[in-house]
């Protein structure tokens, strides 16, 4: 991201509740313009983080810019942050308009200029019609569009969500996922994005925080981050992953030879420094870089299996496959090649799982 | 009737049966479970309906005859509420009676609020020994607790001796006690620990992500008070003030004890009427008077300040 | 204190009034004990010489002793009444969906708000033109009509706080409905029970307006006292008894308030 300049410069930021850190030293840089997730599991300190952002919890030492200014003695009322909260946070005492209106008291607009404000939001949010509904009479979809019109109507630099998707059933955020994208695209702002649901992340982000413990595990784009995971707990938070682990027994020239449980013995391209001789790391494998079929059909990275169980999915299947040596079944994803669709692979039958070089993780040991 | 409708008639006759049968059915399986809940309730329902329902009707009633020495004149007669309406010391003791029930009401809600707040919104741990200790003095000896400003306020009282002990003053201040002020301050303290509960149970239950909200858009802390904080918890502020209200208007202890002859409201009138005046009937009139007086503001105000809360939106 | 979020941040002033409320709220009462030492039989500050005399004199007084034996008959049948009542009414308002929950639960409410010299002129009228004379026992029935709602609001808080499963878990474990009550309800109620009988007492005893209205010539111990103010010279004797009440009432309440709300604290992220 250096192409584009810092917008929002996260500087060794640490927050501490009594013993409990919640964020731990924590450095970000975000660019304008960029839709940014911090995804982790709960109490990882994403939250927290959002909300030193918008100036509710004051970071114990470390300070946040905004647009080149230090936040720290800016009072949320006064940052150039809006936020939609995880409940949304809808004014109960006020019908959508005077919500959506809430933030303008300030700029003193008329109340004819006020209005044609309101009635853009609500024409942008698909809300036509709903200014005079109370909140109680709205769906989740629409409380959560009410609260966006709010946030944005103040015309933000940064907009926060936290997990604003969290409360809706599964059909409705995948469409909100979609507009979210779209609205993002077409406002042009920064958005950061709180969420527990990889996936969810993965479909919306520019860049992916990924955090545990109030730590940042691994900063990329989505793509990066499923296809290169730096270590077996991204690893496993973000997809499905198959674990081996392995040891360095042999350099050969350009190649390396490791020793693997389950898939016995690989060569590997030899970069990185986590292949020195003797050296033991994980080998992640993806569930649909792995192919099964009941013909041993190519010579090299291929392994023999049982099948121990599958399970149908429509679209496809997945099956859990014994190999020697190793205690859990493999998974392998994917269209069943060469297999007939409409039997069923009996249970111990043989099967042979091969996969692509290049396709093979190498992580450091835990 | 007329032709085309048969048509539409019967078919509607057709189906009668079927969705009566289906809505007794649903209907039985309410009315079932609304049977429990009423054959529970029925002990405690009648209790009170009875002993509140029969003696309100039985003073209804009586308010309608006339004293005659010891006994009742059970004739029909409205003369109990001619008297009441025509009498100008009545009037004067109605309107000193809400007039100082207003103000006790309006200062303890005053108050109460900002401890309420301060307790909802500002302790963190240990709150319930704060609530316990807000609402106690309410639950104990209210005649002790009146007694107390007699003693704080009187002519050899704590204030005026101290004062004098001091040397800041030389003479006893008069003003202190017997007057409608020492009412006032009197009610005030004996109810500040009632208004407390309702106006914090509103503060608490406001979600604080809305007032994250607020100032998140851009609101200051007395902008976010004003414009939602406020608002939110204004049930809770018309609960407490109708809770003081009400039973305020009609105390005849704290008058008595610390009132003196100004300080003196209805409800000592309608006391004397059942007691030294021996006029029943007309204790009665007044009673109900009193209520119904009471009982048209407190609806009144309701009204009126939800009217107003819907329209400043 | 950066621990507490922006909404939350301490504030001080608003600290200094809290205090300040509180001793408005206990600074006058404490009066009561202090002057009760005094040697004197006028209050008067700065108090010259100390004494136990008055408390002394209270276990010779035999009519206070009368009413205060009064006080706590009347005191122990209105809490155990209402309380009994206080639990039907509370689980069925709770418990079951009916018609005309909210009006029926207004009017048991209702003795909260109306003024007492009016529930106790209405009361007065009907014992009198029934024929009973007025006696402890119509000052129990009175009672009892000013302490279910306070038992009820006591309970339903404590039922609404109870899952209705955990009884639905004991039939479907087999226990029939007395079992399970006795087993699951009873000890997950009793300690807001236990609070409605010692709140209701404490409002009994210390209740003056009705008593005054439907006593007869048995006193109660508040009756006592009011008749005592008449005379200055029983001053003394009466901030003494007015202490004890006090220090008592507060334990007990205290007590009682302590077992209503006694849920975790909860602390909010």
């Amino acid at each position: 991201m250096s192409s584009k300049q810092t917008f929002i410069n996260i500087d060794r930021v640490s927050k501490h509740f009594g013993d409990v850190v919640a964020v731990d030293d924590v450095s970000i840089d975000i660019s304008a313009g960029e839709f940014f997730s911090l995804l982790g599991p709960s109490g990882c300190g994403k939250t927290t983080l959002l909300r030193m952002l918008a100036g509710f919890e004051s970071p114990t030492s470390g300070e946040i810019h905004i647009d080149g200014k230090a936040m720290s003695e800016i009072p949320p009322h006064q940052r150039p942050t809006n936020m939609v909260f995880q409940n949304y946070a809808i004014f109960p005492h006020l019908n959508v308009a005077g919500n959506i209106a809430y933030g303008l008291r300030k700029d003193k607009l008329g109340k004819v200029e006020q209005t044609r404000r309101v009635d853009e939001a609500l024409e942008m949010m698909k809300l036509e019609g709903y200014g005079q509904r109370k909140a109680n009479e709205l769906s989740g979809g629409q409380q959560q569009r009410v609260a966006l019109a709010r946030a944005l109507i103040k015309r933000p630099k940064v907009l926060l969500l936290d997990e604003p998707l969290g409360a809706l059933d599964k059909k409705l955020r995948e469409e909100m996922q979609l507009e979210l994208r779209a609205l993002q695209e077409s406002v042009g702002i920064t958005f950061i994005f709180v969420t527990h649901d990889q996936e969810e992340a993965l479909t919306l982000s520019d860049r992916v925080a990924v955090m545990a413990r109030g730590d940042v595990l691994q900063m990329a784009a989505p793509r990066q981050l499923y296809n290169r995971p730096v270590n077996v707990e991204v690893a496993s938070f973000i997809g499905q992953m198959n674990f081996f682990d392995a040891q360095v027994v042999d350099v050969q020239g350009e190649k390396v030879v490791l020793d693997t449980q389950g898939l016995g013995q690989v060569k590997v391209a030899s970069n990185g420094d986590l292949l020195q001789k003797d050296n033991r790391l994980v080998v992640a494998l993806r569930p649909e870089k792995l192919s099964l079929s009941l013909q041993r059909e190519v010579q090299d990275h291929v392994v023999r299996g049982e099948l121990a169980t599958s399970a149908y999915l429509g679209d496809r299947s997945h099956f859990f496959v014994s190999l020697d040596g190793y205690d859990k079944p493999v998974e392998v994803a994917g269209q069943e090649s060469g297999l007939s669709s409409d039997r069923a692979l009996e249970r111990g039958s043989e099967v042979w799982l091969s996969w692509a070089e290049d396709s093979l993780v190498l992580l450091p040991a835990p | 009737m007329n032709e085309p409708v048969t048509a539409a008639q019967s078919s509607i006759e057709k189906t009668r049966p079927v969705s009566s049968w289906r809505s007794r059915i649903r209907a039985f399986y309410h009315s079932s479970e609304a049977f429990k809940g009423y054959t529970l309730l029925s002990p405690t329902m009648l209790v009170m309906l009875f002993s509140m329902c029969v003696p309100f009707a039985m003073m209804v009633v009586m308010s309608f005859w006339s004293q005659v020495g010891y006994e009742f004149d059970t004739d029909f007669t409205l003369a109990n509420y001619s008297k009441v309406t025509e009498g100008a010391v009545y009037t004067q003791l109605l309107i000193r009676s809400l007039w100082i029930s207003a103000a006790c009401t309006f200062a303890t809600v005053i108050i109460s609020y900002p401890m309420a707040y301060y307790v909802a919104f500002h302790v963190h741990r240990r709150k319930m020994i704060w609530i316990i200790l807000m609402t106690l003095p309410f639950w104990t000896s209210y005649l002790l607790r009146i007694f107390t400003w007699k003693v704080i306020l009187g002519f050899n009282g704590v204030i005026n001796s101290g004062l004098i002990g001091l040397g800041l003053i030389d003479e006893p201040l008069e003003f202190l006690l017997y007057n409608p002020n020492a009412v006032v301050l009197t009610l005030t303290h004996a109810w500040a620990a009632f208004a407390i509960l309702p106006i914090y149970v509103s503060l608490e239950k406001i979600d604080r992500s809305l007032l994250e909200a607020a100032t998140d858009l851009g609101d200051g802390p007395v902008a976010r008070f004003m414009r939602v904080t406020l608002p939110l918890s204004l049930p809770g502020v018309i609960a407490a003030t109708v809770l003081i209200f009400v039973p305020t208007v009609g105390d005849y202890v704290t008058p008595a004890l610390v009132g003196g002859p100004d300080g003196l409201m209805l409800a000592n009138l309608i006391q004397a009427h059942f007691g030294i005046i021996n006029n029943w009937p007309g204790g009665s009139a007044l009673a109900i008077m009193m209520m119904a007086i009471v009982g048209i503001i407190a609806m009144a105000y309701i009204a009126l300040t939800r009217f107003a809360v819907r329209n400043i939106e | 204190m950066k621990d507490v979020s922006y909404i939350n941040r301490p504030n001080r002033p608003l600290f200094v009034y809290a205090v300040l409320f509180l001793a408005f709220l206990y600074v006058p009462v404490l009066f009561l004990p202090l002057f009760s030492f005094n040697d004197s039989i006028y209050i008067a500050f700065p108090i010259e010489n100390w004494t136990l005399q008055w408390y002394r004199d209270m276990f010779d007084n035999e009519p206070m002793i009368a009413a205060l034996m009064n006080s706590i008959r009347v005191g122990a049948v209105a809490s155990v009444l209402s309380t009994f009542l206080g639990v039907f009414g509370a689980k069925a308002v709770t418990r079951y969906r009916m018609p005309g929950r909210d009006p029926i639960v207004t009017v048991i409410m209702a003795p909260l708000v109306i003024p007492g010299i009016i529930l106790g002129v209405a009361l007065l009228i009907l014992i009198n033109r029934v024929g009973i004379t007025p006696s402890l026992y119509t000052i129990t029935l009175g009672h009892v009509l000013v302490c279910v709602p306070f038992s009820m609001a006591t309970l339903m808080t404590r039922f609404e706080g109870f899952d209705k499963s955990m009884e639905e878990a004991s039939a479907d474990l087999g226990e029939n409905a007395w079992w399970t009550f006795w087993r699951v309800t009873f000890p997950m109620v009793f300690p807001g029970l236990l609070a409605s009988v010692l709140l209701c007492f404490t409002i009994s005893f210390d209740e003056f307006i009705l008593a005054f209205f439907l006593g007869g010539t048995d006193p109660t111990l508040p009756l006592y006292i009011w008749g005592q103010l008449r005379f200055p010279q029983r001053l003394p004797n009466v901030l003494a008894l007015g202490a004890c009440i006090l220090v008592i009432s507060f334990i007990v309440v205290f007590i009682s308030q302590w077992l209503t709300h006694r849920e975790p604290d909860s602390t909010r992220s």
